[in-house]
């Protein structure tokens, strides 16, 4: 089957790029299987994990549920854009300590959400923390350690 | 890959009327959280699709001079939620969207998505009952108005024609000034989830005297379609608002309701849970009138 | 380093997005397999026609059931046994023309990509004819025609049963005898990371590189569903995102390896989708339970007898194990003179059951910790006054199953960090009399397991270890990280025993089994146990060749005793020798080079007994049918924690799921066919962050005897009391039992309206 591609001009963790994408992919593949940005993980393929929880101009979304072509022109976030030169984010390194890891799966979507949420500079009730971390799923950790770790971090910023 | 036989983005409204018009086959996708979930299942899979999330005149809220608040039906949930128009004057509508799935899926599902996928549970839709909402749709040439009430034909089923779009949600002055929202959406989770049953309490009460001016319960997954608890409003208004009302309103509608069998749950449970969040969500409406947040 | 909070070794890959699982290794070139399910739920493929499909462009290859190997091999991740008696039953093929259950695995297509895939499945026409489908054990057990497999007539894959003293007798001379029934449902695991292999051919071997548990166990397995030496196959596992038991079982690795080896040992991906990796893969069994017991005038059990009731599913998988492992339960930790028990496990055609974490005690102990409250509640007895009456302090020992013991038994200890927690003297009086539609519980419920499967089955494990040039250490083994740790406990025992830091041990994430030691696997919470102790003896032996190999390099007249320590060998208390030096002497000497490496294949006959409970206070809405947890504790006697924090980890994810398992979590199954109604992650009701309380973990830490370095079986038994506690809670809270989970406001609103304490309202409208 031979299909015609398009052009998708966005920016992703900083870096422009142009790709020529098949209509029928999504983002999560795009990502994935184009740009080797592997930490953008497939879970349920209909937006009912948030392992594939990436950031598009400021908000995030399932990469899963989301087509390649609707990238153009838009500025996309994925975990690979966090640290720089090995050197981690606060919340990454919260995430360490607060022995928010386990299998590493869910890891990746759930620190997207927090960093959407710590940037915007609130300071939330834990309560408002889980309900925004809520649309991503974890079946090791029983959440407590990864809500510890964004609350963790929420209050230094405010400290700070 | 999602199963999909053509694709074209259209950046108007116009444009979007007239590939729909071209390719009559052709789905309309907008968030796409419900469209392409269906083509991963198999009941859309090798579809085609037209693309109207490019369409900014169908973005975002404002109200006009008259008091109309006007809703482009591609506003996604989260933006509605945060909306200043929307939280000052019709907060329940914005709260009702924010329980919508989870985080990521409110950033991109649309409300006019969640009205013309007919589906019985989508959470923005009771309260658009309840605050009679009228929709403006576009067929290029011109548009049609059509009442809330009267756009669902069906499960499922929506009344949209071929080449046409929903643009606009507008709510009335008229049909929000004075009025007290809330809405309970009874789930099996608290996030990601869609409702088992749920239910949008829209009054006026005179503050003063104590008396249900005018009332307005909707429900979802009560009936195959978004349903009107009409006989239930008629035999209340003007009654005092006490328990004895509040007990009136868990009654009535138990009454009126229809729900189905399903595995998800059983008449008989949805009825009792009718009855309860009907009454839960008149009080926190009586609450507000009275002065107090009710939160 | 043992009894250290050091971070995971594994942490910063992970939190950096650079850990490989195993989609990530291989990308779109790829051809990808999909899978053609049954539609139907017991029957026979009558006819196939699979030419429209193989004619579609793209399509590489079709197969079906008349293609493969016609011997059937089995699945679990058990070790073989070389007594034919002790070998797992072989009841599959790799794809089969005999539909046992819904979805049933008939044809599978190889394309180029996945939407032709897809495409191509749509258009295979398969002809049936169907036969009754039968979902409920206790009725496939008198047998059906056909029956689900030709060799078990009566369905009934396995019964076992034992007894100890005279229940009958026990019963007559009872004071109060209570009986009951309950049931717990099917369940799936929901690793974050659906089940995906790829595979390709390699010199003539066929290399699967799959996300499991087990890899020396599927390569074995994969050897037996093809037919072919098991030398020929290499098996690789990566990062994996969870198994909890599921990935514990061979599931389509076999019919990978099939289709690499069917298309020229191209490479070959098979993805599940979250779909089938509910109906597909394997659950928890549902398990229904009739117990009855008796007990004194004081309160103290005379008899009790179990009978249980498990459904398989359409395949044997890990089979009877786990019914017989609740069987094992029974006769542990409470004392009682007389006990008897039963059980069946019966084959119907849903979904199979397997593993899952805590193998059987979630389901027993369900059933256990119900009973005791029911007893407690019949002779006006605390709950916990009750347990504590009649629970065994100190050693005990399995009547049976010799060496299964509880070597340390801090189960009173957990019980009085528990009572403590919850406060559960002050809230018991405060909760005991309420009145209206919103009301608060205490509830309680512990448990034991046991650490490993010796004397059951096999224990093996190996190590391998090798001295660097700069005088770190490599390690490798044959057991697998999945996300519990082991890869960091492992490296903090290599460090403890050879007096080393945590960076100077490095540990192989990856296991491959052309590479990695023999071992068994991920399993049975026994991994920090019996790997422990091939990880221990390794590095004993490992540092006795390093002091040994320092002997020839110091003088001769140097007789101080030698020792390792973060670098140094000491003579007595002195600095002697780098142990950079030595490493550097031992692999470039011109007279004297031979590299330091240890390698041990351990073989454990061990087991010990790790115990627990857990305390959890509820709100109960009746009129809305909702339980809201207040506050939860688990208290886990786990013996010496190996690393504190990482224990807590697992003690949270363990609440987490016993939660789920009391409040939302089952696979609802439609009677006429078997097919899962939600088998997907939106209509099976996983709790999300906003549905989780905040978990408390405690310890009591006793050191055991047994463990290489105290410890014993933690993994796993986190998920098991929560379920029991809460029912437990739920009916401190309302007067109501509720026998069977998980509490679903439908059931609690039935039952509240059952029991009359929803009103005039409730009792006309249900």
């Amino acid at each position: 089957m031979k299909r015609e591609k398009v052009l998708v001009q966005c920016t992703v963790n900083g870096k422009e790029i142009a790709e020529y994408v098949d209509p029928r992919e999504s983002l999560l593949e795009m990502l994935r299987n184009r740009l080797g940005l592997t930490s953008v993980k497939k879970g349920c393929e209909v937006g009912e994990c948030g392992a594939c929880t990436v950031i598009v101009d400021g908000e995030t979304i399932d990469s899963c549920i989301y087509l390649a072509v609707w990238a153009q022109g838009k500025h996309i976030r994925t975990l690979e854009g966090l640290e720089k030169n090995g050197e981690l984010t606060r919340i990454q390194e919260a995430f360490i300590e607060e022995g928010a890891v386990q299998c590493g799966f869910c890891t990746p979507g759930f620190i997207m959400s927090a960093v959407v949420l710590l940037e915007k500079g609130e300071v939330l009730t834990r309560e408002i923390i889980k309900k925004q971390m809520s649309g991503n799923l974890c079946r090791c950790t029983g959440y407590q350690n990864i809500i510890n770790a964004v609350e963790k971090v929420m209050k230094e910023n405010q400290r700070s | 890959m999602y199963d999909i036989e053509n694709y074209y983005n259209s950046g108007t409204i116009k444009e979007a009327v007239s590939l729909l018009k071209e390719h009559p086959d052709a789905r309309v996708i907008s968030g796409g959280s419900d469209v392409l979930i269906k083509i991963r299942e198999g009941k859309l899979a090798g579809t085609s699709l037209v693309c109207i999330r490019d369409i900014k005149e169908i973005k975002g809220v404002k109200k006009m001079d008259s008091g109309d608040i006007y809703i482009g039906a591609g506003t996604v949930f989260s933006h509605l939620t945060n909306d200043p128009v929307i939280r000052e004057n019709i907060p329940v509508l914005g709260e009702a969207a924010d329980q919508v799935g989870g985080p990521q899926i409110r950033n991109v599902g649309t409300i006019g998505g969640n009205i013309c996928n007919g589906a019985v549970s989508a959470d923005s839709v009771p309260s658009l009952f309840s605050y009679n909402a009228l929709l403006r749709t576009s067929d290029g040439a011109g548009g049609r108005t059509v009442p809330i009430r009267d756009f669902y034909l069906g499960p499922g089923r929506v009344d949209i024609q071929p080449g046409e779009i929903l643009t606009h949600i507008v709510i009335p002055e008229k049909e929000y000034r004075g009025y007290q929202g809330h809405y309970i959406k009874y789930s099996m989770r608290r996030a990601m989830d869609i409702a088992t049953l749920s239910c949008c309490v829209v009054s006026k009460i005179d503050p003063r005297k104590k008396i249900l001016e005018d009332i307005r319960i909707t429900f979802g997954v009560a009936a195959p379609v978004p349903f009107r608890c009409v006989k239930t409003e008629e035999a209340l208004k003007g009654a005092a608002v006490d328990e004895k009302l509040y007990q009136a309103v868990e009654e009535k509608v138990r009454q009126e309701i229809n729900p189905r069998n399903s595995w998800r749950a059983s008449r008989e449970f949805r009825l009792q849970i009718g009855g309860e969040i009907a009454r839960r969500a008149f009080v926190k409406t009586a609450e507000l009138a009275a002065g107090g947040d009710g939160r | 380093m043992i009894g250290k909070s050091v971070p995971r070794v594994d942490a910063y890959e992970k939190v950096a997005g650079r850990a490989k699982f195993t989609d990530d290794l291989i990308l779109d070139n790829c051809l990808v397999a999909k899978i053609y399910h049954a539609a139907i739920g017991n029957g026979i493929v009558k006819s196939i026609d699979t030419s429209e499909a193989e004619a579609l462009e793209g399509v590489v290859k079709v197969v079906t059931f008349r293609d493969v190997p016609d011997h059937c091999y089995p699945t679990p991740g058990h070790p073989w046994s070389v007594e034919p008696a002790h070998q797992d039953v072989a009841d599959r093929n790799i794809l089969t023309g005999r539909i046992r259950y819904y979805g049933d695995d008939i044809a599978a297509v190889v394309a180029e990509d996945d939407v032709t895939a897809a495409r191509a499945l749509k258009l295979i026409r398969v002809e049936y004819e169907e036969y009754p489908v039968e979902i409920h054990p206790r009725k496939s057990m008198y047998g059906s025609n056909p029956p689900v497999h030709f060799d078990k007539k009566d369905n009934v894959l396995n019964r076992t049963n034992f007894f100890i003293g005279d229940v009958d007798e026990g019963l007559k001379n009872s004071a109060t005898v209570i009986r009951r029934s309950y049931k717990t449902p099917m369940v799936q695991h929901c690793h974050l990371e659906n089940p995906v292999s790829y595979a390709y051919m390699e010199k003539g071997r066929v290399v699967v590189v799959t996300s499991t548990q087990i890899p020396h166990i599927v390569r074995r397995v994969v050897g037996q569903a093809l037919g072919i030496p098991w030398g020929k196959v290499r098996v690789i596992k990566p990062y994996i995102g969870g198994g909890f038991g599921n990935k514990q079982d061979v599931l389509y690795e076999p019919l990978n390896a099939f289709l690499t080896m069917q298309v020229g040992g191209r490479p070959v991906k098979l993805e599940l989708t979250r779909e089938e990796t509910f109906c597909n893969t394997r659950t928890r069994h549902s398990i229904e339970y009739d117990l009855t017991a008796g007990v004194d005038q004081e309160g103290r059990l005379l008899a009790k007898d179990m009978k249980a009731y498990s459904n398989q599913g359409a395949y044997a998988s890990h089979g009877h194990a786990i019914a017989a492992n609740g069987l094992t339960a029974w006769r542990l930790q409470y004392a009682c003179p007389n006990i008897r028990g039963e059980a069946y496990t019966i084959y119907t055609n849903t979904p199979v059951g397997g593993a899952m974490r805590a193998y059987g005690i979630p389901e027993a102990a369900f059933a256990i910790e119900c009973l005791m409250d029911d007893i407690a509640a019949e002779i006006h007895m605390d709950p916990l006054e009750f347990r504590r009456k009649n629970l065994i302090s100190g050693y005990y020992e399995d009547a049976y199953l010799k060496p299964i013991a509880a070597n340390t038994n801090g189960i009173f200890q957990c019980l009085e960090k528990g009572e403590k927690y919850i406060r559960w003297k002050e809230k018991r009086e405060a909760y005991a009399s309420q009145t209206g539609y919103v009301r608060r519980g205490v509830g309680m419920s512990l448990f034991s397991y046991k650490t490993g499967v010796w004397p059951i089955s096999l224990e093996i494990a190996g190590a391998r270890m090798s001295l660097n040039q700069d005088g770190s250490v490599q390690l490798q083994l044959g057991a697998t990280e999945i996300g519990q740790g082991a890869d960091t406990v492992f490296t903090q025992m290599a460090a403890e025993t050879l007096h080393m830091g945590m960076d100077d041990i490095h540990i192989s994430t990856v296991q491959d089994t052309d590479v990695s030691p023999f071992d068994t696997g991920a399993y049975a919470s026994r991994q920090s146990f019996v790997t422990g102790t091939a990880v221990k003896q390794c590095a004993e032996l490992l540092l006795e060749k390093i002091l040994n190999y320092a002997k020839t390099l110091l003088p001769e007249e140097e007789t101080r005793e030698l020792s390792l320590d973060h670098g140094w060998i000491y003579a007595g208390d002195e600095q002697a020798l780098s142990l950079e030096a030595l490493a550097q002497e031992c692999y470039y000497s011109l007279t004297n080079s031979s590299v330091i490496t240890a390698e041990v294949s351990t073989q454990v006959k061990k087991n010990t007994i790790a115990t627990g409970c857990c305390f959890a206070e509820v709100e109960v809405d009746m009129k809305l049918g909702q339980i809201k947890i207040l506050d939860i504790v688990n208290v886990h006697d786990s013996g010496k924690l190996l690393n504190p924090q990482l224990a807590q980890m697992q003690v949270h994810g363990g609440m987490s799921m016993g939660m789920g398992y009391g409040l939302s979590e089952q696979i609802i199954l439609d009677e006429k066919t078997g097919r899962p109604l939600n088998g997907n992650l939106l209509d099976y009701k996983l709790m999300t962050a906003l549905d989780t309380p905040d978990l408390e973990a405690e310890f009591v830490e006793l050191e055991d005897p047994m463990g290489p370095y105290g410890n014993k079986a933690l993994g796993e038994p986190p998920a098991i009391p929560g379920a029991p506690a809460i029912r437990n809670a739920v009916l401190h809270a309302t007067g109501v039992a509720f026998n069977e989970i998980p509490l679903t406001p439908q059931r609690l609103i039935e039952g509240f309206t059952k029991a009359g304490l929803l009103g005039k309202e409730g009792e006309r409208h249900v």
